[in-house]
């Protein structure tokens, strides 16, 4: 009732004020007739009446609060004040808006990632019980798991999982539709794979356990569906051909779902055929946890029935530990892009901490600036809380356009991310509600960071006055640390993007493109077209190859030494990765022959086996011993090596030297074919004449040609990756380091102007000026760069989760840093120092 | 000025029980006559801005305790009447209560002597 009143009165804000001056005259008037009575002079009668009534101002706003909703009616006031102020010096607001543009929307765009990559929940129910199972050690990267039969004896044995997926996620292959023919690549996965994970299909069916095993079934994910299908909702039940073989479309995934790894979404699922062979390790696993069911006590469970079947079939399973993992990060690699995420959420709230700073400092300048007018509000009967409650509502005004202005920016960022070549089709980040959240909540922090700071020094008590820019100065002190811990980190990743550029790869992308040819239903031959390429104008050398690195689904095969007749993992010596070849490969690649020869055209399937391998397979095989004409056994045929080539990088640029061998192509059954083409001429040029060579030479075969250093490219994405975020952020931090500073010496300089003014009149050197003037931010420089380098070094853990090998303490990096903040230094208080050394005694001796 | 001294500041809520009693003894009164009547009932020890009545007031009507119109004062001047309602009544009883219960345990306390406790 009260409320209502009151709100009503607010809302109205009707001029009711009439009554209480009615009352307070007639008051008034009742109290100076009771005086006159008792004998006082008129005007003193008069006087005591009001004396005695108090200030009616101060009883009209008591009045006027209980009227109406005083909070809610000074705020407004407040608001609109703050506007006005806001408006008044345009420069400050939109210095402060941008810093704060800034510092937000870095933040907004981190978290938005980190949202997608690790707060969003997999498309799956229930994905805490969801584990993925992975060896302990030597397949580390590597996401294969068992062999088929494995995989069945861990679902029939274990006690731990209410059940246990099996997926291959390598599948790739033609799909035909009509008259379309389209490259895919999707997961085969065992039938209680939609069941297991708790996905509805939008449209269709999906298969189930009652299905019959690897049923001629395929599920279309809605990408695909939408790509190749033009989301026609009559798909379920067409016919398609996927790799030559019927298929019957009987569904399709919801939009929400991907399989269960975030980076990797499948175009399609079918019901897996079944490896029979042991050896043959092609299933990853993933499991759903019982209720109640520790994930220690799982991987007790399973290590047990690791062991069983190691004792059983000791040829093949070698009983290595297992351990489980939450999905979705490409096994290992979550802890690599948790890490990574982290830390760079860790530098985006620097760089917002950084830009509070910055503002607390404007603003506590700004503070003492309008001391005049604050004082005077004061003695007008305002109260210091009331003050202080108006500068922190000037501080959250700012801070809430600051962070829709962030908001804005990060949403243009977040497209143009989703756009870019390594987010599409892999990963979405959306600025959802959770994002948005986070955006408020750190505009309001910020506003309370910086505005407190003012509001402090307005606010109700008297502040016992130590040294006038104390707070000041250590806010830009800690602001240059920041910065410039920050830059060391830019430096650092610089530096690491740098040595990642200088892995030797072991072949030279640069030059070489790739011809992606699928002859299966060709008649052309590989050797044909190889010498019909070479014969291309401007190729220099050209060669195939089954694989190129990076590609993906790599794994070694065992070799033996010779004389071995048991083939048990156990007894093999490597397991090198083994590539086949034509002749002319390691030329087209670009890989050094260091001895021996190259495979030839006289190696034909009739002649003996020969290899080339690379150096670390000779020096782990026969360490010390020259390895030409040596011998192994891959898969139980003798072969001999004849030459030797360079290390090289092929499953990830982070692996430590693998062994490798090359094959003819004579001499293996490989049937996928890769052309290497190497040339002098440009990519676009080169791409467009392979196109057309091969359009001729094998005509109706799906071609795709591309430059290798593309292709290679996407793995200098992390190193990429994290030399943008960290850049961004040092640029970010140099610039707010460089506002910080100027604004503390300008700031100085104009408070000062006369005191400098005086100096000059009575022969102050211009060094002494300078000093006087830009002194102090100088000596905040020195220290709290000092600081931020120090904090860098031991932020080197911190770093080393973004950059591989960060080594802050490298001397590139501390020098590049200690110019970087001198130049910034140098840069920020130039003006200053200028304008005080313009100081012109005799003009501002008749200023005021 | 020696009174400044021994006069006590008006604890919050008690103003506004004042008022209720004064209208419950007196009816109907207009803002002046109800200041009178509390300074001369609590005999000049208490002091209080006339002014202030006014604003507590206004939370009596508001919360529905009095009621109030203009009309004719003794020397026919307009003035504003408060009286008390129905609510008002009921809000002076319960106040009435409260207040002499927390008095009486007070007073227990100050009357209690060290060997009534033994």
């Amino acid at each position: 009732m009260r409320l209502l009143n009151r709100l009503l009165n607010f809302a109205t804000r009707r001029r009711t004020d009439d009554r209480l001056r009615e009352e307070i005259d007639s008051h008034l008037a009742l109290q100076t007739e009771e005086n006159l009575r008792v004998g006082m002079p008129p005007a003193e009668a008069r006087r005591q009446a009001r004396l005695k009534f108090g200030g009616p101002a101060a009883v009209r706003d008591a009045w006027q609060d209980e009227r109406s909703l005083p909070y809610l009616e000074g705020f407004l006031l407040d608001v609109r004040y703050a506007l006005r102020v806001l408006r008044k010096s345009p420069a400050f607001s939109l210095v402060a808006l941008v810093t704060l543009m800034l510092g937000i929307g870095a933040n907004v765009v981190v978290f938005g990632v980190l949202n997608a990559v690790l707060l969003k929940p997999l498309g799956v129910s229930d994905p805490a019980s969801l584990y993925q199972l992975r060896h302990k050690q030597w397949t580390t990267g590597r996401l294969l798991t068992t062999s088929y039969p494995a995989f069945e004896d861990y679902q029939r044995r274990n006690t731990a999982f209410t059940a246990l997926i099996g997926v291959y996620g390598y599948s790739a292959g033609r799909l035909r539709w009509r008259d379309g023919l389209l490259a895919v690549r999707g997961d085969d996965v065992t039938t209680n794979y939609f069941d297991v994970l708790g996905v509805e299909p939008a449209l269709g069916r999906f298969f189930h356990d009652s299905d019959e095993r690897s049923a001629p079934y395929l599920v279309l994910s809605d990408s695909l569906w939408r790509k190749a299908f033009h989301a026609d909702p009559t798909v379920v039940g067409t016919k398609v051909e996927f790799d030559k073989r019927p298929y019957t479309v009987i569904g399709v995934a919801p939009a929400s779902f991907h399989g269960a790894e975030r980076f990797v979404w499948p175009d399609f699922w079918l019901p897996m055929s079944p490896t029979p062979s042991r050896s043959v390790i092609d299933v990853t696993v993933l499991g759903r946890l019982k209720p109640g069911v520790t994930p220690e006590w799982a991987t007790d469970n399973l290590n047990a029935i690791s062991a069983q079947l190691a004792k059983e079939y000791p040829e093949t399973d070698d009983g290595q530990p297992l351990r489980l993992v939450h999905p979705g990060l490409l096994g290992d690699e979550g802890d690599v892009i948790r890490g990574f995420l982290y830390s760079v959420t860790l530098l985006a709230l620097l760089v917002l901490a950084a830009a509070c700073a910055n503002l607390a400092t404007l603003f506590a300048a700004r503070t003492a600036d309008r001391s005049r007018e604050l004082a005077l509000r004061i003695a007008l009967g305002s109260s210091r809380g009331r003050l202080a409650r108006q500068l922190l509502t000037e501080a959250i005004l700012v801070s809430l356009l600051g962070g829709a202005a962030g908001l804005v920016a990060a949403h243009l960022i977040v497209a143009a991310l989703n756009r870019s070549a390594a987010f599409r089709g892999a990963l979405t980040v959306t600025v959802d509600s959770r994002v948005y959240l986070a955006g408020l909540v750190l505009t309001l922090a910020s506003a309370l960071l910086f505005g407190l700071a003012p509001a402090w020094q307005a606010g109700p008590k008297p502040k016992p006055r130590v040294r006038r820019f104390a707070l000041r100065d250590i806010l830009l002190g800690v602001q240059i640390a920041i910065c410039t811990l920050l830059v060391t980190g830019s430096l650092v990743a610089v530096r690491g993007m740098v040595s990642a550029l200088h892995v030797p790869l072991g072949f030279q992308p640069q030059g070489a493109m790739l011809a992606n040819v699928d002859l299966s239903e060709s008649s052309a031959k590989p050797a044909a077209i190889l010498a019909a390429m070479r014969g291309l104008p401007g190729v220099t050398t050209a060669g195939t190859i089954n694989r190129t690195p990076f590609t993906g689904g790599l794994h070694g095969v065992p070799v033996f030494r010779p004389g071995t007749t048991e083939f048990k993992l156990q007894n093999s010596v490597l397991a090198p990765y083994v590539f086949s070849t034509s002749p002319g490969y390691l030329d087209a690649a670009g890989t050094r022959l260091l001895a021996g020869r190259d495979i030839s055209e006289h190696d034909t399937a009739a002649t003996p086996h020969i290899a080339v391998v690379n150096q670390a397979f000779a020096r782990r095989m026969w360490p010390g011993m020259p390895p030409i004409g040596q011998r192994f056994l891959l898969i139980s045929t003798l072969t001999e090596v004849v030459g030797i080539a360079e290390d090289g990088k092929y499953h990830d640029l982070q692996e430590s030297p693998q062994p490798a061998a090359y094959i003819p192509v004579s001499q293996s059954d490989s049937n996928s074919t890769v052309f290497v083409v190497r040339s002098r001429r440009t990519a676009s040029e080169m791409a467009a004449t392979l196109r057309q060579a091969l359009g001729s030479l094998a005509p109706n075969a799906p071609i795709s040609v591309k430059d290798w250093s593309d292709d290679v490219a996407s793995q200098l994405f992390p190193a990429r990756a994290a030399t943008v975020a960290l850049g961004a952020m040092g640029l970010l931090a140099a610039m707010l380091s460089v506002t910080g500073i100027f604004g503390m010496a300008a700031y100085t300089v104009s408070r000062r102007k006369k005191e400098l003014g005086i100096r000059v009149a009575l022969g102050a050197r211009k060094t002494q000026v300078m000093t006087a003037a830009v002194g102090r931010p100088i000596v905040l420089l020195g220290v709290g760069s000092l600081l931020g380098l120090f904090s860098g070094v031991f932020a080197s853990r911190l770093l080393n989760q973004i950059v591989y090998q960060a080594n802050p303490r490298d001397p590139v990096v501390v020098g590049g840093a200690v110019l970087t903040m001198a130049l910034l230094g140098v840069a920020a208080s130039a003006i200053p120092a200028v304008r005080a050394l313009a100081v012109d005694p005799s003009r501002l001796m008749r200023e005021d | 000025m020696l009174m400044l001294v021994s006069q006590m500041t008006v604890p919050q809520g008690t103003l506004a029980l004042m008022v209720l009693k004064t209208l419950d003894v007196l009816g109907p009164q207009h803002g002046y006559g109800i200041a009178r009547r509390i300074e001369q009932i609590s005999g000049d020890l208490l002091s209080v801005n006339q002014g202030t009545l006014y604003p507590v007031l206004l939370r009596l009507e508001q919360e529905g305790a009095v009621a109030s119109d203009w009309g004719p004062s003794e020397n026919n001047r307009r003035a504003r009447f408060y009286r008390l309602t129905r609510t008002g009544h009921k809000l002076l009883a319960t106040e009435t209560h409260d207040w002499e219960q927390t008095a009486a345990i007070i007073a227990r306390f100050f009357h209690v002597k060290a060997e009534d406790l033994a």
